[in-house]
């Protein structure tokens, strides 16, 4: 038990993940940017139009990975949001904190996809049914839990208040994915779930999978990027930070004698 | 219809899929680049304090 709880104290402080995050960073963006590639190859040229939809169908391609990670990010946030507010990790605050921003601009391509799709589908941008609606909800508690975070100045006050509205607006995501289901609505219901009976070929719905996974990593890369900025924010004044680059040995200069001119000799 | 324009056309939804596509391509780059901007920023300032 000791070695686990060691091990996740660690992992959990700033210090040490701040190196981890850095590290897995290509681990993701590499397969993600290869799969965006390849995904959009196949979903763009490959993939024959639809027989309903013509070509219009393609825009699946991004508008259901953007949507799925919107509430994907969502779910980041609002665990790591309640982390902090129960054992009060700092890095779980920032982690909630790196997320929101990536979810509100991936809330906002899923509803700006799904309006480019819903014109010449349905007639009309925008429809005030179940499914554009708790979309955009998911949007503006996004935008709440930033919104919220910039308005208090004490960093501990402000963590609990965004974890809080997070948490509560969790119940959000449910509703978002059976809304097509729970309410009559001119969204489709969902394509890639139903397994038993999948309701696309697979010359469709390998990309659109292949899309979903890169969007993930994706997200993930964009989050260490961002982790690391935000550790690299809240510990500026920090030892081990200055350690380990104030004080690198590249930059530590030797030195020089007045007068002379260049560094280390 | 060469087939290149013919790809570009898009049996006629040309302006709705190239704008969803397009939008998405924007906003990713944005997210990977603006936060990439920002930690090197900040690695620099930490580098050289003042």
């Amino acid at each position: 038990m000791s070695v686990i709880k060691e091990y996740w104290h660690k992992l959990s402080s700033a210090k040490h993940f701040y190196p981890i995050a850095g590290a897995l960073l290509p681990w993701f963006l590499i397969p993600a940017l290869l799969m965006l590639i390849w995904g959009s190859w196949q979903g763009l040229v490959v993939a024959p139009a639809d027989y309903q939809q013509g070509d219009s169908y393609r825009i699946i391609f991004v508008h259901v990975p953007a949507a799925w990670l919107s509430m994907m990010a969502y779910m980041v946030m609002a665990i790591n949001g309640a982390i902090y507010l129960v054992w009060k990790i700092k890095l779980a605050d920032i982690v909630a904190e790196s997320a929101a921003p990536i979810g509100a601009s991936f809330t906002f391509l899923a509803l700006a996809t799904g309006s480019l799709w819903g014109k010449p589908m349905w007639g009309t941008w925008w429809v005030w049914d179940a499914r554009l609606t708790s979309e955009l909800v998911l949007l503006f508690l996004y935008l709440g839990t930033i919104a919220l975070r910039g308005a208090i100045d004490d960093r501990q006050r402000a963590g609990r208040a965004a974890g809080l509205l997070g948490l509560v607006g969790a119940i959000n995501v449910p509703i978002i994915h059976f809304s097509v289901e729970w309410w009559e609505t001119l969204h489709q219901p969902a394509t890639v779930s139903k397994f038993s009976a999948p309701s696309m070929h697979s010359s469709m719905l390998t990309p659109l999978l292949v899309m979903a996974l890169a969007f993930t990593l994706f997200f993930f890369a964009v989050l260490m990027v961002k982790i690391r900025a935000g550790i690299l924010e809240q510990e500026r004044h920090s030892r081990w930070l200055s350690a380990l680059y104030a004080e690198a040995p590249e930059t530590t200069t030797t030195y020089s004698p007045e007068g002379e001119p260049g560094r280390n000799g | 219809m060469s087939p290149m324009s013919e790809f570009f056309a898009m049996g006629g939804y040309a302006i709705y899929v190239w704008s969803a596509w397009g939008l998405t391509a924007l906003v990713m780059t944005a997210n990977l680049l603006l936060p990439l901007r920002q930690c090197r920023k900040l690695r620099i300032e930490l580098e050289q304090p003042e």
